[in-house]
């Protein structure tokens, strides 16, 4: 029989404000088993601990139920504070009566009823406890980055430098990601490719960081500290030990007609290409799709050209198996398609832009070598609106819930540069609400209206039509001045919404790292634990896990190294023992166990099975423990009831579910 | 509740519309076609009923000047719907008149002679028997 103590948290008001805590506790005094109850006002402090310590030691306890919040926040401490007191970790359980019951009741009478319901039933649960000990599991020393834009490029710097060995693996042929794309980065306005292109030559340099380009993440299997990794490096078409980086191949490929990706297909690209001049590595990719060798068989110009022989027209995908410990998301985002806002004549004038096009006009390198123009007619425009919010905080399906966070920024950045540059050109920004918090940010917006005299106007535009002559006439209202505004203008900016890259579903479930309604990766704990995803060993970078500007995403880039370095630097890991285990007595060999098992921890083994009457060779389920993850899709299905979850036991839980009935 | 609310109540129910989801961005504005002839313009209208402040809305030309063309309720990126409260507003002022319905001879009484036609059609879809 167990002696178990019931330790009632207040939670502050949280939960004695809904739950008559001393009634629970007097309840409990009545409950089989149960030697001691008492309530205290915070059960997670310090003080609170040493209740339950002092209560071990005095009445003897071996198995503890603490009433409190979820097991999520503090089940982990409280069997810290166990095991610190003698008894083992698993003999602790905890009654949820914060979330499941004080924070969703408004009834007093109620909501005690129903904590004392929950505390019986994990008392019930605990009488059944049996005290549990966990393995050990190895920690390959390597990392994984998925993604090489600034987020992951940081990570993965940070991690090597901390004498790791990581891979980055990134779709497109180069590294660099969005923050290549763009002209200059807010608030200081200095140039993005000089502070970004050095991090990209530091991490291709590095002995500890190996980058595999044009080459995605294809199967995920593993657990935390011990993942297996198929990477799929599609074919190049070049090899890249021969190539030079001369870029004769590029100027001689006659099928020039692809939208360039990276220009937003503003300008096109050839079919043999590097996304752009500073690419890493310098190895150009063939777009089998659009190269004229691959579609007919005639062409092979690349390949005359090459002084270094390192075109490979046979060059096969080829898949890379790898041990990982820690793997990093750092997938980044796209801006979303505009389809659905017709009423801003995105579709029907090439003068109303993105303000990722704008940030590729605007740069050097860019399609028009920076110099702003009208991409109809090459003019120079004269009057630019800019429009905010297009497909931000939106509560219909055309649009994203959320705040982009980043286009108040960007957008004063794009006014500034502009009215500096070209001081005729006349700029107004359409705003709901300038949203400018951040060191130096607010200073920033204010300087754009202040000092460069840009135009902003609190108001929303509603719609734009394309003119005859080519320009652009803007309906939009004035809040401030209660007026209709209808403008003429050259060219439109918009400020589209930002969101996942669409590959982050297809990531997330192969990591079985849980994501939002929007497609953001999820944090373990939203305040707390914001670099980490639910699943263990899995860290988040980036604009991945919610909006973010670029000093926000190397903070966290570098926080996710940090995450990652703590768990390789572990040479062993403790192993969850509530694991899967079967009753070879029982087992039939079904395989049906076998079937449903998400980790593959289920194989089977003919033995010598004895038993009360049984002594034969059978064919049994064996669970390799180091795979197991204690999803119970086992015991459910197992028609012979053999498979039992350790720690949660059937007889447990259907002595709760007594408990509850009772 | 007093009468004011109580409209106000009505308003939201017969529109289904939460004016509370408004954010005060003004797209519904910048568009209207009547918003010149309006004398509480479209986002006005959104915080007069969020405020309980009805009688202004049914003594107002808007109700009568609404083309009820949608193109508010279509581009409202929060799903408020200026344009259904506007005819939530109209429907209060009919029964204000004791009546739910306009009969097409009346309806020539309520137009100036600027009323666009898509007006009168629009308020033939709605009102009619």
């Amino acid at each position: 029989m167990q002696r178990i103590g019931v330790f009632v948290c207040h939670c502050g008001s949280n939960i004695a404000a809904t739950v008559d805590v001393k009634k629970v506790t007097e309840t409990a005094l009545m409950e089989p088993g149960v030697v001691h109850a008492e309530d205290y006002q915070y059960m997670c402090s310090e003080a609170g601990q040493a209740k339950i310590a002092a209560a071990i030691a005095e009445k003897n306890l071996t198995g503890i139920v603490v009433c409190s919040c979820s097991p999520r926040m503090h089940e982990t401490t409280f069997r810290t504070c166990a095991e610190r007191a003698g008894i083992n970790p698993y003999m602790v359980e905890i009654a949820n009566i914060r979330e499941h019951c004080s924070w969703i009741h408004k009834d007093v009478e109620e909501a005690t009823k129903k904590a004392v319901i929950l505390m019986r039933a994990a008392v019930a649960k605990v009488n059944l406890n049996t005290p549990l000990k966990p393995g050990e599991s190895r920690v390959t020393k390597r990392a994984l980055v998925i993604g090489g834009g600034i987020a992951g490029i940081q990570t993965a710097l940070d991690i090597a430098d901390a004498g790791y060995e990581v891979d980055i693996v990134e779709k497109t042929p180069s590294i660099g990601g969005r923050m290549s794309q763009l002209d200059k980065t807010f608030p200081t306005l200095d140039c993005s490719a000089c502070i970004l292109t050095p991090k990209m030559v530091e991490a291709a340099a590095h002995d500890k960081i190996n980058i595999y380009t044009y080459s995605e993440v294809e199967q995920v299997s593993g657990f935390v500290g011990d993942f297996t990794v198929d990477i799929r490096k599609k074919a190049r078409s070049v090899d890249m030990n021969k190539c030079t980086g001369c870029g004769l191949c590029q100027e001689k490929c006659p099928s020039k007609k692809t939208p360039s990706e990276f220009n937003r297909g503003l300008n096109t690209r050839t079919a043999i290409y590097t996304p752009f001049a500073q690419a890493i590595p310098n190895v150009p990719v063939i777009d089998r799709e659009a190269c004229i060798k691959f579609k007919t068989g005639k062409c092979g110009l690349c390949s005359k050209v090459c002084a270094a022989g390192a075109i490979d027209y046979e060059q096969k995908d080829e898949i890379i198996t790898r041990k990982y410990g820690a793997i990093v998301v750092a997938t980044g985002f796209d801006v979303i398609k505009l389809d659905k806002y017709d009423e801003y004549a995105y579709s029907q004038s090439r003068d109303v832009i993105t303000s990722l096009e704008l940030e590729r006009i605007m740069n050097a390198a860019g399609p028009t070598k920076g110099h702003l123009q009208r991409l109809s007619d090459g003019r120079e425009p004269k009057n630019i609106v800019f429009v905010q919010c297009v497909g931000s905080r939106c509560a219909d399906e055309r649009g994203k819930s959320y705040c982009s966070k980043i286009c108040c920024m960007y957008t004063a950045k794009h006014a500034m540069l502009i009215r500096d540059k070209y001081p005729d050109v006349n700029v107004t920004v359409f705003y709901i609400d300038v949203r400018t918090p951040g060191k130096n940010f607010d200073e920033f917006y204010r300087r754009a209206v202040e000092e460069y005299g840009v135009n902003y106007i609190k108001g929303q535009v509603g719609k734009v039509c394309p003119e005859p002559d080519g320009s652009l006439t803007v309906y939009a209202s004035d809040l401030l001045d209660n007026k209709q505004l209808r403008m003429s203008a050259d060219m439109v900016v918009l400020a589209a919404a930002i969101e996942p890259s669409a590959s982050v579903r297809q990531i997330a479930t192969m990591l079985t790292a849980s994501i939002d309604t929007n497609n953001f990766l999820t944090e373990a704990h939203p305040k707390l634990r914001p670099v980490e995803s639910p699943t263990a060993g899995v860290f988040l970078s980036g604009v991945c896990q919610g909006p973010k500007d670029i000093p926000e995403t190397v903070a966290q880039a570098g926080a996710a190294a940090v995450k990652a370095i703590g768990l390789l630097a572990k040479d062993k890991l403790m192993t969850n023992p509530c694991t899967a285990k079967a009753d070879e007595l029982m087992c039939n060999g079904c395989s049906q166990c076998a079937n449903v098992c998400p980790y593959g921890a289920i194989s089977y083994e003919t033995r010598l099975v004895m038993g009360p009457g049984v002594r034969e060779n059978r064919r049994v389920a064996v669970v390799n423990n180091a795979l197991c993850q204690g999803c119970g899709a086992c015991t459910v299905t197992c028609p012979s009831g053999a498979m039992d979850l350790q720690g949660f036991s059937n007889r447990q839980i259907i002595a709760e579910v007594d408990a509850i009935c009772r | 509740m007093n009468k004011s609310d109580l409209l106000a109540e009505q308003i939201r129910e017969i529109s289904g519309v939460n004016p509370k989801k408004c954010m005060k961005c003004g797209k519904c504005s910048a568009t209207c076609p009547s918003f010149d002839k309006m004398d509480i313009k479209p986002h006005q209208f959104v915080s007069y009923v969020d405020n309980d402040d009805i009688e202004p809305l049914t003594k107002s030309k808007s109700l009568w000047h609404c083309l009820s063309c949608f193109a508010c309720v279509e581009r409202c990126p929060r799903g408020v719907k200026p344009g259904k409260l506007i005819d939530a507003a109209r429907q209060i002022a009919e029964r204000q008149r004791g009546g739910d319905y306009l009969t097409p001879d009346e309806i020539p009484e309520l137009f100036d002679e600027d009323t666009p036609q898509q007006l009168i059609v629009s308020a033939f879809r709605r009102y009619r028997k």
